[in-house]
C-alpha cells in the first residue's frame, strides 16, 4: 500500500506538465507567465488553477460544476435539506459564492433565482424557531416591541407574567435539567386550583431551591408559585426588583392571606436564613420552623399546606465558613466561605452539580379548623411541628434513595 | 336648601378646580373658597374669602356663613410653593389646627372632608404588597411632607373623637396625575432625562386627576364617615412608566439619584424630596375595596389609563423641547 501512494506521487510529478506548481512562470524565472502557460490559459488567469493540481480538483470541480448548471443544483439543495435538516445551513453557506460566477459570464436569469433565497431564508427560520415559525416569529417580534414600549401588564405585587414565562423560566430550564437533573415526586398533591401554601425546607447557600420550586411548579402543574421573601431581598438592589418581577412578594401576614384568598399558591420557606446559611456540617437537619406564621395565615384562609421537600440543594455551595464581623458590617446575614468560595473568584460562583430530588407531600387540610383557631398558639405550633415533621422524614427517606451525592 | 361648602387652599389648582366643579353640584348651594392669597384662575361662582387659615378668622367665616360642611386641602407637598419649609409646616400642621379647632366650635358644621395621600404610608423593603386603612407606616416619617400628614391626620381622628355627630371623611390620595397637575411626581416625570434607582423598579399606583375631583365631591355631598384609600385600579412599575412615557431615562445608584435631587431642588429645577426618593425607589400600593364597598365611589381611570393621558400631555412639550434643542 505505502509503495502504491508513493507511485501515485510520483505519477502526479509527472502529469504536471511545466513544473509551476499551480505559478506561472516559475519554470522560465520571470514574474510573467511563460507563453505556453497563457496558451493554457486562454480566458483567465483561473484555468491553469483549475487545470494543474489535480489533488485539489474535487473541491474546485464541485462549485464550477453547479455554477455550469445553476438549475440543477437547486432541486440537489432542496432534496439534501428535506433529508437531513442539520445539514441545510452548511448548504446554504456553500450556496451563495458561486451565485456571483455565472452573473459575471453568463445571463443574469440563470442565478440561483429569488424563489431559492426565499426558501432558503424560510428553511432558516424554521430551523430556528420549528415548525410554525412564522406564527412564533412574529410574537417574538411582537414581544420585544411590548417589552420596549412598556405595553404589559404587572400584577398588584408587581409580577410580571410575560417576563418570568418567557425569561426567567426558559434561563432555569437548562439548569433544572441538566445540571442539577432534577427529579420530582408527588405532583399530585399540587391542587390544579385554589389558593394552597407549598413549605419547603430551605438550603444551599444562595436560595436557588427556590427558583427550582418555581420552576418545577410551572412546569409540571402549570401555575406559576408565588414566593414569599425575607425583608432583606426587598432591600437587595436589583435582587429587589426581580424578585418582584418574579412573583415574590415580602413574608408577611397581610401579604401571604391576601394571596391565599386570591387563590394564588403560594411558596414559603419558613427557616428562612438559619436554614439557608447553616454549616454544611448541619446539612438535611432542620432548622426551626420561625414562628409559624405561615400555619396561621393558612388556618385563617383555609388553604392546604403542601410539604415540599428538596433535597440536593444542601450540596451546591457547601458552606464550610463564615465572616460574621464582615457580614455584620454589610447588612446581611452571613458571608459564605465555600472550599471554592472566594478562593476561585468567580469560577466558586458555579454551583456543584448535585442531583435533586423534590418531592411535593400529601397536603394537610386545614379547611376543618375555624378561621379563629388561627388565634391558638398550640394549635398553629402543632401544625407547625407536623409539617416540619413530614418534611424531615420525607428528606431522610429522600436521601436513602439518592445514593451518591452526584449520582 | 342645599349645603353650604368651605374649601381650603383655593388659591392652588386642584383647590380652586374642585371648588369650581362644587359650584355646579345640585346639592351645593354656596362654595367659599379661602385663602391666603387669590386664586389665580377663573373661580367662577366661588366666594373667595381671603383669609389665613393659621389663626382664629376661620372661625368667624365658618360662623358667619352657616357652613356645613368642610373640605380642607391645603396641605401642601412641597415647601418650593411656599417659601421654605417653615412656612409650610406652619400652613400644613398649624393651619390644620386651626382649621378643627374652628370646626369644633361650629354648631354648624355637619361634615369634615380632608384630603389626606397614601404619603403617609411611607415606602420601604419592609411594606406589605397593598396598604389597607388599617395600617400605620412601617417607619414613622422623620421630616417632610409624610410627618406633616401624619401629625394632621393625628389632630383629624382627634376632632373626630371630639365630635362624634360630625361626618370625617378622610381621603387618602395615591399620586395624583393629569395634564393640569404639578406635583413632585408630575415634575419629575416631565424632565428631559429621567432618573432612576439603579436595581431598583418600584411600582406606582396613580389617581387621575377628575377621580380625585369627583370623590372630593362624592365625600362632600354623600358624608360617609371614615379613612379611605383612593387610588387607581392596577399598578405600574416604574420602567414601565418611563418606556410608556418615551423620555429616555438613566438609572444611577441610589446615594447618587439622592444628591441629584437636592441639587435640583436647590435650582428650583424639581422639587425631589426625600419622601420621594423612598417612593422612588421601593413604591407603593394601596388596597382599594373600602373605597368601593364603604364609601361607593368607583375612579373612572385605572393606573394606566391615568397615566396614559397624563403622557398625552407630556408628549408635545417633550417633541418642542426635542425642536428647541
Amino acid at each position: 500500500m505505502p509503495e502504491k501512494a508513493r507511485r501515485r506521487d510520483g505519477e502526479d510529478a509527472v502529469v504536471i506538465p511545466i513544473g509551476t506548481g499551480g505559478r506561472p512562470g516559475r519554470g522560465s524565472g520571470s514574474a510573467r507567465p511563460s507563453s505556453a502557460a497563457r496558451n493554457l490559459a486562454p480566458s483567465s488567469r483561473k484555468a491553469p488553477s483549475a487545470k494543474a493540481p489535480s489533488a485539489k480538483a474535487p473541491s474546485v470541480k464541485a462549485p464550477s460544476a453547479k455554477a455550469a448548471s445553476g438549475k440543477p443544483s437547486a432541486p440537489r439543495k432542496k432534496a439534501r435539506a428535506d433529508g437531513a435538516r442539520t445539514t441545510a445551513p452548511a448548504d446554504e453557506a456553500v450556496a451563495p459564492p458561486p451565485a456571483d460566477d455565472p452573473a459575471a459570464t453568463a445571463p443574469p436569469t440563470t442565478g440561483i433565482p429569488v424563489g431559492e433565497w426565499l426558501a432558503a431564508a424560510q428553511q432558516a427560520a424554521q430551523e430556528v424557531f420549528g415548525a410554525d415559525w412564522e406564527r412564533r416569529a412574529a410574537e417574538l417580534m411582537a414581544f420585544v416591541r411590548r417589552r420596549l414600549e412598556g405595553d404589559y401588564d404587572v400584577d398588584d405585587y408587581g409580577f410580571d407574567r410575560e417576563l418570568t414565562e418567557r425569561f426567567f423560566m426558559a434561563a432555569l430550564r437548562p439548569i433544572a435539567k441538566k445540571w442539577f437533573r432534577l427529579e420530582v415526586r408527588g405532583l399530585e398533591n399540587i391542587p390544579a386550583e385554589g389558593g394552597a401554601l407549598v413549605v419547603s425546607n430551605h438550603s444551599g447557600t444562595i436560595p436557588l431551591d427556590g427558583l427550582m420550586t418555581m420552576l418545577t411548579v410551572h412546569d409540571h402543574a402549570g401555575r406559576f408559585l408565588r414566593p414569599l421573601g425575607a425583608d432583606l431581598v426587598f432591600k437587595l438592589p436589583l435582587v429587589s426588583s426581580l424578585a418582584r418581577k418574579g412573583g415574590a412578594t415580602l413574608a408577611c401576614t397581610e401579604d401571604a392571606e391576601r394571596m391565599l384568598s386570591d387563590g394564588e399558591l403560594v411558596g414559603v420557606w419558613p427557616e428562612g436564613f438559619k436554614g439557608i446559611g447553616k454549616p454544611f456540617s448541619e446539612r438535611y437537619k432542620l432548622q426551626r420552623f420561625g414562628r409559624g406564621g405561615f400555619v396561621s395565615a393558612a388556618l385563617r384562609t383555609g388553604v392546604p399546606i403542601i410539604p415540599l421537600s428538596v433535597v440536593g440543594a444542601e450540596e451546591i455551595y457547601p458552606l464550610v465558613g463564615n465572616v460574621p464581623s464582615l457580614a455584620r458590617l454589610l447588612g446581611v446575614p452571613y458571608i459564605p466561605i465555600t472550599p471554592f468560595f472566594p478562593w476561585l473568584g468567580p469560577l466558586g460562583l458555579v454551583p456543584l452539580p448535585s442531583k435533586w430530588i423534590l418531592e411535593f407531600g400529601e397536603p394537610i387540610r386545614t379547611d376543618a379548623y375555624e378561621p379563629g383557631e388561627a388565634e391558638d398558639p398550640m394549635l398553629v405550633f402543632n401544625v407547625t411541628d407536623q409539617v416540619r415533621e413530614t418534611i424531615q422524614h420525607t428528606l431522610f427517606d429522600l436521601l436513602r434513595d439518592r445514593g451518591g451525592v452526584f449520582g | 336648601m342645599g349645603r353650604v361648602v368651605l374649601v381650603t387652599g383655593i388659591s392652588r389648582d386642584i383647590g380652586r378646580r374642585f371648588a369650581r366643579a362644587a359650584t355646579g353640584d345640585p346639592s351645593i348651594d354656596r362654595v367659599i373658597g379661602v385663602d391666603v392669597v387669590p386664586p389665580r384662575g377663573d373661580v367662577g361662582d366661588v366666594s373667595f374669602v381671603r383669609a389665613d387659615i393659621r389663626n382664629p378668622v376661620i372661625a368667624k367665616v365658618i360662623a358667619k356663613e352657616d357652613v356645613d360642611t368642610v373640605v380642607h386641602m391645603s396641605v401642601i407637598a412641597t415647601p418650593g410653593s411656599a417659601g421654605g419649609r417653615g412656612t409650610m409646616k406652619e400652613l400644613n400642621v398649624i393651619g390644620s389646627m386651626q382649621l378643627l379647632a374652628a370646626c369644633q366650635r361650629s354648631a354648624t358644621v355637619e361634615r369634615l372632608v380632608v384630603k389626606s395621600t397614601t404619603t403617609v404610608y411611607g415606602s420601604g423593603p419592609r411594606d406589605p404588597a397593598m396598604f389597607t386603612e388599617d395600617m400605620g407606616p412601617k417607619r414613622l416619617p422623620s421630616s417632610g411632607y409624610a410627618k406633616d400628614v401624619y401629625e394632621i391626620e393625628g389632630y383629624v381622628r382627634g376632632f373626630a373623637r371630639r365630635r362624634p355627630d360630625v361626618d370625617v371623611t378622610m381621603i387618602r390620595a395615591a399620586n395624583v396625575v393629569g395634564p393640569h397637575v404639578s406635583s413632585p411626581l408630575t415634575n419629575y416625570f416631565r424632565l428631559p432625562v429621567i432618573p432612576r434607582v439603579l436595581g431598583f423598579d418600584p411600582r406606582l399606583q396613580l389617581l387621575h386627576e377628575d377621580d380625585l375631583m369627583r370623590v372630593l365631591r362624592h365625600a362632600a355631598t354623600n358624608g360617609v364617615p371614615g379613612t379611605f384609600n383612593v387610588a387607581g385600579d392596577g399598578l405600574l412599575t416604574l420602567s414601565q412608566a418611563v418606556r410608556r412615557l418615551g423620555t429616555p431615562s438613566v438609572a444611577l445608584p441610589r446615594f447618587a439619584v439622592g444628591r441629584l435631587g437636592s441639587t435640583m431642588r436647590q435650582a428650583r429645577v424639581s422639587d425631589f424630596s426625600p419622601e420621594q426618593l423612598g417612593f422612588l425607589t421601593y413604591g407603593r400600593g394601596v388596597d382599594t375595596t373600602r373605597m368601593r364597598t364603604m364609601l361607593g365611589f368607583e375612579p373612572q381611570f385605572t393606573t394606566a389609563e391615568a397615566f396614559a393621558d397624563f403622557c398625552r400631555s407630556v408628549a408635545p412639550a417633550a417633541k418642542e423641547g426635542v425642536g428647541r434643542a
